[in-house]
């Protein structure tokens, strides 16, 4: 038995060998990643992951690109931003990618920045915030839109109602404060006067205190609550329990099926900015984005049993966007890359249609953005809202 | 008037729930000497349990019974497998210990659910309870209907029957208690059971509210820590009036004067507490005899 055992597990560990020797000798491009796939950011992380090395199986299947195989490396960096710098100095030392797709968080985009301005390896950052791209760096780019431009799709929205004071209710955690800022900065130029803030922990169970001195105060005709997680829900009921009656406007980090069923019946009528990728199958059959959406959409849920979530689609883009620079440069050279991705012009993603120029690294515009409103239990296009 | 009206049903609901986690607590502080830092997992393995196995098709009440009993046997293999095969360390080192536990049930808890939030309908219905111009939820009245009953049972049971004069005995002095033949340590496995039963009542009811996830436990236990700290930690009255306390100052915190500042006011106004009476609003002295 025991020797049987042994057998097995030697069998089973030269054939892993033979496989890595095999997929080492066809490898050619090496595409590195770093993404927090355990950890508090996992939901990033981990759709992040599986959506890579779906379309690097699928991109290879196909022949790979220029004739060459791609070979993905992926670290896991667990959430810490220093971990991510480690990999990062990893990936170039001693496994000499040419570019990278990766970091799901801020924090670790922003450490990993100096490694891969330092060896100018292309880097395509799959974060959130605006200071990744601002100011602009020759070898940075990124794939998400920016908290700022949910502002102000929500902000173009109320204004288009006649509804330009505001209450802004916001969560304390990262998401929360660093959506906060951003509205508050764009508010000005959108015509957006705000004229109560409050404020709740991501833990809080109860935000009727908040709510109740937003209702009180004179002349708010809506209420913007940027927020991410349970507490988004929570406000939402809290909203109906004091019967408050204005539109209630929700962030695209509360975008999801979830939020509506943990909200229930007191998200009828929420409108809140979000990626197309959540509403493929509502999107009308002219929207140029609905071929590329609806095809993640299946493979992702085929492949992975998952329902589809934005920040997958964001590394799709950014792998998309970094093959498609490599096809046009006829090389896998990384400043020939660089200055190819930095052309790209027109293409169509999963976050939106991507315009990207020597001042703009990361190329959506608000048209990336639907806005929806919850009806039924189900999200409604909201039209002239794109 | 409406609006302080608002302010004081905010804190009620909020107060029940850190009440609720408060009590459970109690009895193993009172049995062994123990903080048990678990406790907090105990109340979203409650909630959790009970959003799964519902969500498997089993009739809700007969899902939270499910939930209750599976959170049971778990304090008791906390007990099993954790506290007891330490049995000859210091106190600290015990906490410690729960440390480590709730560690373990969260990460475990985070592959056996998932990581997303969860939701469990209302005992009472949706509807907010509509008085005075302020909106109530009935289901905070349910939490607040619950904490009083717990501590009635707790009282009856520690005061009235031979087995909660052990759990008396077994904290006061293990030694004289084993010597009258006291079994102290199915005491202590008994304190761990019911603190996680209570723990997982307090899951199932809570969760209407507050929501749930696998990482839910941590925060809901260092409130309710506060609370049961501020009414005198072992005291079940104490920990109700604790909570509330505690919720109370929380709520009129936001509605007052900052919400940015809430959770640092509570806390304050807990250290000032706990300064002038270091035993809590309803705890004993500990008086040392020689």
């Amino acid at each position: 038995m025991r020797a049987l055992r042994t057998f097995t597990v030697a069998a089973a560990v030269g054939l892993l060998a033979l496989v890595g020797a095999a997929h080492q000798a066809s490898a050619q491009i090496k595409i590195g990643s770093v993404l927090s796939v355990t950890g508090p950011a996992s939901f990033l992380g981990d759709p992040e992951k599986r959506t890579l090395e779906i379309y690097v199986d699928e991109i290879n299947a196909k022949g790979g690109v220029n004739g060459q195989k791609l070979q993905l490396v992926v670290y896991d960096d667990g959430g810490n931003a220093d971990n991510a710098r480690t990999f990062a100095t990893r990936l170039v030392e001693e496994d000499k990618i040419v570019a990278m797709v990766g970091g799901s968080t801020t924090g670790s985009t922003m450490a990993m920045i100096p490694v891969f301005e330092d060896a100018k390896i292309p880097f395509i950052s799959l974060a959130g915030a605006i200071q990744i791209i601002q100011p602009v760096r020759p070898w940075v780019f990124k794939t998400p839109h920016t908290d700022r431009m949910a502002c102000e799709k929500i902000f173009a929205d109320l204004k288009a109602r006649k509804l330009t004071t505001i209450g802004l209710i916001s969560g304390t955690d990262a998401f929360g404060k660093s959506m906060r800022d951003q509205c508050v900065a764009v508010a000005g130029n959108a015509g957006i006067t705000i004229a109560i803030e409050e404020s709740y922990g991501p833990r809080d169970s109860d935000m009727t205190p908040q709510l109740t001195n937003i209702r009180n105060k004179a002349g708010v005709l809506a209420v913007v609550n940027a927020g991410f997680g349970q507490g988004p829900a929570i406000v939402t009921r809290n909203y109906r329990q004091l019967g408050i009656t204005l539109p209630l406007y929700q962030s695209h980090g509360v975008a999801s099926k979830q939020f509506v069923e943990l909200a229930g019946p007191a998200a009828e009528g929420v409108r809140l900015p979000a990626a197309a990728l959540l509403v493929a199958d509502k999107l009308p059959d002219n929207d140029p984005q609905k071929p590329v959406v609806s095809n993640y959409s299946r493979t992702y849920q085929q492949k992975t049993g998952q329902a589809v979530s934005t920040f997958g689609g964001h590394a799709y883009d950014g792998l998309m966007i970094l093959v498609e620079a490599m096809q046009r440069a006829k090389s896998a050279d990384t400043a020939k890359v660089r200055d190819e991705i930095e052309r790209t012009k027109g293409y169509v993603g999963t976050g939106g249609i991507v315009n990207m120029s020597p001042t703009d690294h990361m190329g959506l515009d608000l048209s990336a953005f639907q806005m929806l409103e919850i009806k039924g239990g189900d999200w409604t296009l909201i039209p002239g809202g794109s | 008037m409406a609006e302080l009206l608002q302010f004081v049903f905010s804190g009620l609901t909020v107060g029940a729930i850190y009440a609720l986690v408060a009590l459970g607590f109690t009895l193993i502080y009172k049995a062994s000497d123990i903080i048990n830092f678990a406790q907090g997992e105990f109340v979203m393995l409650g909630g959790m349990t009970t959003v799964f196995v519902a969500h498997a098709g089993v009739p809700l009440p007969l899902a939270a019974l499910l939930a209750i009993i599976a959170t049971t046997a778990i304090g008791l293999g906390l007990h099993r497998f954790a506290i007891e095969p330490a049995r000859g360390a210091t106190s600290v080192a015990l906490i410690m210990i729960t440390i480590g536990a709730s560690i373990f049930l969260r990460g475990t808890a985070q592959i056996v659910f998932d990581r997303r939030f969860h939701s469990l309908p209302p005992l009472l219905g949706a509807d907010p309870i509509q008085f005075g111009g302020a909106a109530l939820l009935p289901q905070s009245l349910v939490v607040l209907a619950t904490a009083t009953v717990i501590v009635v049972v707790l009282w009856l049971f520690i005061e009235r029957t031979i087995l909660g004069k052990a759990v008396i005995a077994t904290a006061a002095n293990r030694l004289a208690a084993r010597l009258v033949g006291v079994d102290t340590r199915r005491i202590v496995a008994l304190s761990f059971a019911v603190s996680a039963a209570i723990g997982a009542i307090a899951g199932v009811l809570i969760t209407p509210i507050t929501l749930t996830s696998y990482d839910a436990g941590t925060l809901l236990a260092l409130k309710g820590f506060a609370a049961a700290m501020l009414g005198g930690i072992g005291s079940a009255p104490g920990a109700v009036v604790g909570g509330l306390l505690i919720g109370m100052f929380e709520a009129l915190a936001a509605g007052y004067l900052s919400s940015n500042y809430k959770d640092a006011v509570a806390f304050l106004i807990i250290l000032v507490v706990l300064v002038a009476i270091p035993q809590g609003l309803f705890g004993r002295a500990k008086i040392e005899r020689v």
